[in-house]
């Protein structure tokens, strides 16, 4: 199995523009030594192994060693760099993709330091899987009352009911909040919104910090965002209303949580800001497929960076989003290649459309579609609005669902991007405040006007592009529209 | 922010089951009025025990659900046609990395990278990329057009190398105009409607480079284009745009550049001659012959014979129209600066005819007063005539320091450059000299002259130079050292100090990047 990832899908793991630069710089034979490759086939029940390593000419004395683990991918390198992957990470892989570091006989050809590194995590995720294992056989098992064990139950059945009372004192917080906002919102309605301009943030900012004080996250972010509305030109009362009548539907709707169906209340509990253990759901039903990576994009604050994963099932035919943290300056600590397979188990968040999920584990390495399927199915226009209009009818919360146009043109016009279907000469507007220019002209070039696939989220300020699929000289190719030093 | 509205934002025809019909119908500009005001204000119609402020915010959810629910799309901005094909190769794989490391990141303002000089190797890149006749990858046509944006001297590789899709994205990117008005080396592009329109509307410097391109392609049209604008442009226009005749100078020219002779302006006047005088068989090179012959002539002597020299004494009118200033504008005394101008002004060939070969010429006993001003007056000479047999005998024996030996040896074949440079060299001892005479070399040096700089180099770094006082030389030599001498560099690094081995490692690295790169575009 010598499936080597193309150059595009290596530099769509760089975590910024620099390290993409980085990396292309140090891929030349100069700066390597003692690379190799290895891939094996899954055998005896152990997953099958992929990796490629190489020492690399730093500016001290003793080279940096890099191995990569193609499985995850997962990546080490004896190099300070804070970043994920490091920049030596990424130009080996480069140069593996385009040829160097071959592949060596057997396993035992791997040199001591990879191969030390490997063992390692390979029997830590395989300890992990192992306990999951259990686990999910313990549940099940302790799903029928006979089977349970007294002895075994009876700690964890403490520590259980000391986590419920918890949670019950959390949630009763919460709700306090939450019907504290409903009576504000209504109060601000009886005395009018005319006043909102002059009020700007200041008026948001205690009840946001009060929202946060009911360990309601989810309400304080809302809230603060509806002191920006004022400012964000023409139409702003209209925009302001819709604000609060979702706000005051989610507040409203927490109120009642306990009378919702349970995927309904998992949506609202999710919107409010209760978050789910992830252990906890991998340890729930998964979902195991052949995930196509359809694309990712990074946003930052000043205290995190946020990556969100899109992924596509092959059987499955189910979209999952991950999310993936990272303090500012250092990526998230996942990262995936666009346009590759990922053979993995999915555990899906509750609620009632699931869409954001937990990766667990994964069965091998990213490897690329078969040549019919390098490009995801995609939908017209209307489709993918319907598909938005769909998704709100479930959760009336979202802004935006992930889906993928087919035979789209980009186009700039007087009044803002837009994604014209030149079958139809129907448009959508892209909304572009995610979007750097720079991305929208890369669109655009690699468009030349054609139609391309085009995924991204479609809401109702307009569509978002992510990942573009076109032609190139015959071959199709991947462009990330909103990463900056992807490559060509 | 402004993004284009759905065509149906107010859309109410929803198809979803969220949707109620009563609900939707609500007339929303009036639940958004009421809101604003305030329901204490603008009471809401509700039934008797409804709060109405809930009950504006409950109808204020189910609109935007209901909105959001049944957006369509509007319609289509009309198409515009796709951009050509364009049958040129792409960049290989490994050359199209390069670039993407070479071009600056968008809302930086630098390329990558302290170790190499990748805004020197930027340029190169393109002009070598283009001598392969490739065009860019898609995805890297606006970073490059945005670099050749901010750097006008890429222009034109950049839109080469940008080709048919370049243009077609011009169109649409106010930032990216120049392109249209860039003019591309041969080409289809070079159509005589653009030609005609950029002449008519580009910027002073795109109509230069227009009338020099045609100039070197057909010359008579390029004369013709000027001449019919030429009685309004500006004088500095038009005193540039003479400088552009001077490429493919030929005797059809003569009747233009005489008539230029009466030109308004003065140093329009001055360039006109100068242009006629290196017509060798003008009138005016005639007149300036005659001239000569009355000031210059031989003496027999009891010593052999001697070159006599007895400078005009006026300057009158006719010598006026031909390009001869009344007054020195130097402060040198007026009579040597009309021999000055006289003798650049002649064709050298009169000399043979009169005294023999360049080299005896030059040994020949002039009047000891003149004998320096001849001598330089016959280098301009032989730079304006682009004399090579002239320019090999004055370099013989001059002092190369001066700058007139940079000019002369620019007239020398590209090969005799070198060799005559790395001569000089070997036999002096700074560096401080040689910097105007290594620009003249054609890079990359060859082995020897390259052998000379990097022993110059080693002798100054040993002597206790300091490397930033050479950074004329040191900035050539990036441009010019073959790829082969960064072993050499290497070595010298070992050897010297810091601040040197630093300088050497940058240097070398440079080279070997530079090598990878022409490399990776010649797979």
């Amino acid at each position: 199995m010598e499936d080597r990832w193309t150059p595009e899908h290596v530099l769509s793991l760089a975590p910024d523009v620099s390290s993409g630069k980085a990396a292309a710089k140090l891929s030349g034979p100069a700066s390597w030594s003692a690379e190799g490759s290895w891939s094996a086939e899954r055998s005896e029940g152990s997953v099958a192994g992929a990796a490629v390593w190489g020492e690399c000419k730093g500016s001290g004395s003793t080279p940096y060693r890099t191995v990569v683990d193609l499985s995850g991918p997962a990546f080490h390198c004896t190099c300070p760099s804070r970043k994920f992957p490091c920049k030596h990470a990424l130009a080996l892989l480069l140069r593996w993709s385009g040829g160097a570091a071959g592949q060596v006989a057997d396993g035992s050809d791997v040199p001591g330091w990879a191969e030390g590194w490997l063992t390692a995590r390979r029997s830590k995720s395989e300890q992990q899987q192992e306990k999951q294992q259990e686990r999910q056989q313990q549940r099940e098992e302790a799903a029928e009352p006979e089977a349970a064990e007294p002895e075994a139950v009876e700690p964890d059945g403490a520590a259980r009911a000391a986590a419920e009372r918890r949670l019950a004192r959390r949630s009763a917080r919460v709700a306090a909040g939450a019907s504290e906002l409903e009576a504000r919102l209504a109060d601000r309605i009886r005395s009018g919104l005319a006043d909102a301009p002059g009020r700007g943030y200041a008026g948001w900012g205690d009840v946001a910090a009060r929202m946060v004080d009911a360990q309601a996250p989810g309400l304080a972010a809302r809230v603060r965002e509806l002191g920006a509305v004022p400012g964000s030109g023409t139409g702003w009362p209209a925009r302001l209303l819709e604000e609060y009548g979702l706000l005051h539907l989610l507040a409203v709707g927490y109120g009642q949580v306990d009378l919702l169906p349970e995927q309904l209340a998992a949506t609202v509990r999710s919107r409010v800001g209760f978050t789910v253990d992830a252990a906890d759901l991998l340890r729930g039903p998964l979902l195991r497929d052949s995930w196509l990576v359809l694309g990712s994009r990074d946003s930052a604050d000043d205290r995190l960076t946020t990556r969100r994963i899109w992924l596509r099932g092959h059987d499955s035919g189910r979209d999952a989003l991950l999310l993936a943290f990272g303090r500012p300056g250092t990526g998230p600590d996942l990262a995936l290649p666009t346009g590759l397979r990922l053979d993995a188990e999915l555990a899906f968040h509750p609620g009632v459309r699931p869409l954001r999920a937990t990766l667990g584990t994964r069965y091998a390495a990213p490897a690329a579609p078969a040549a019919a399927e390098t490009e995801p199915e995609g939908l017209d226009l209307t489709a993918a609005l319907d598909a938005y209009g769909r998704a709100l009818g479930d959760d009336p919360w979202l802004e935006s669902w992930p889906v993928v146009l087919r035979q789209v043109v980009p186009a700039p016009t007087a009044i803002g991007w837009e994604l014209a279907d030149p079958a139809t000469a129907q448009s959508i507007p892209v909304d572009r405040r995610p979007v750097p220019d720079s991305g929208l002209w890369r669109l655009l070039s690699v468009s030349g006007g054609r139609p391309l696939t085009l995924f991204g989220e479609c809401g109702h300020r307009g569509f978002t592009p992510v990942t573009a699929w076109y032609q190139d000289d015959g071959a199709t190719r991947t462009l990330a529209v909103t990463q900056l030093g992807g490559r060509p | 922010m402004s993004t284009a509205p759905y065509e149906g934002a107010e859309h109410e025809g929803a198809e979803h089951e969220v949707v109620e019909h009563e609900v939707v119908d609500t007339d929303w500009p009036e639940l958004v009025t009421t809101a604003l005001l305030g329901t204490d204000r603008r009471p809401l119609p509700v039934a008797p025990d409804a709060d109405p402020a809930i009950a504006l915010l409950d109808r204020a959810a189910l609109h935007t659900v209901g909105r959001r629910a049944g957006l369509l799309p509007g319609a289509a901005a009309p198409a515009t046609p796709p951009a050509p094909e364009d049958p040129r190769p792409a960049l290989p794989e490994a050359a199209s990395h390069r670039l993407t490391m070479l071009l600056p990141a968008p809302g930086s303002n630098s390329g990558a990278g302290s170790l190499a000089n990748v805004n020197e190797l930027l340029p190169q890149y393109l002009a070598a990329a283009n001598a392969h006749g490739y065009r860019v990858p898609a995805p890297l046509a606006p970073p490059l057009l945005d670099a050749a944006r901010a750097r006008s001297e890429l222009r034109g590789d950049a839109v080469q190398l940008a080709g048919p899709l370049g243009r077609w994205l011009a169109e649409r990117n106010p930032d990216w105009r120049y392109v249209l008005r860039t003019p591309v080396r041969g080409g289809s592009d070079d159509d005589a409607e653009d030609g005609r329109r950029l002449w008519q509307e580009g910027l002073f410097a795109e109509r230069v480079t227009h009338l020099t391109r045609l100039r070197r392609r057909d010359p008579a049209g390029a004369r013709e284009l000027l001449a019919a604008s030429w009685s309004t442009e500006r004088a500095e226009d038009r005193l540039l745009f003479l400088d552009a005749l001077q490429e493919n100078l030929s005797s059809a020219d003569e009747p233009f550049l005489e008539s230029a002779l009466s030109d308004r302006s003065k140093n329009v006047r001055l360039t006109a001659a100068e242009l006629l005088s290196t017509l060798p068989g003008s009138a005016l090179a005639r007149r300036m012959a005659e001239r000569a012959r009355a000031v210059v002539s031989l003496a027999p002597s009891t010593a052999g014979p001697r070159i006599v020299v007895h400078p005009p004494t006026g300057c009158d009118a006719a010598m006026q129209r031909d390009g001869i200033p009344a007054t020195s504008p130097t402060g040198r005394s007026e009579r040597a600066f009309w021999l000055g101008e006289i003798i650049a002004a002649t064709p050298l060939g009169i000399w043979a005819e009169d005294l023999g070969a360049p080299a005896e010429v030059l040994a020949l006993p002039v009047s000891e007063e003149w004998a320096q001003d001849l001598h330089d007056a016959w280098a301009r000479a032989a730079v304006r005539q682009n004399d090579a047999a002239w320019a090999r005998a004055l370099l013989a024996g001059i002092d190369p320091g001066a700058g007139t030996a940079a000019k002369l040896l620019a007239v020398l074949p590209p090969a005799e450059r070198a060799r005559w440079t790395a001569d000089f060299l070997g036999g002096s001892q700074g560096l401080g000299d040689v910097f105007q005479l290594l620009v003249a070399c054609p890079a990359p040096w060859p082995r020897p002259l390259a052998d000379a700089v990097l022993r110059s180099l080693a002798r100054v770094a040993t002597g206790g130079g300091y490397p930033w006082s050479h950074s004329g030389v040191l900035g050539v030599a990036e441009r010019a050292l073959p790829p082969a001498a960064a072993d050499h560099l290497d070595a010298l690094a070992a050897d010297a100090d810091s601040a040197w081995a630093e300088m050497f490692t940058r240097l070398a690295a440079t080279l070997r990047l530079r090598a990878t790169m022409l490399s990776e575009l010649d797979p």
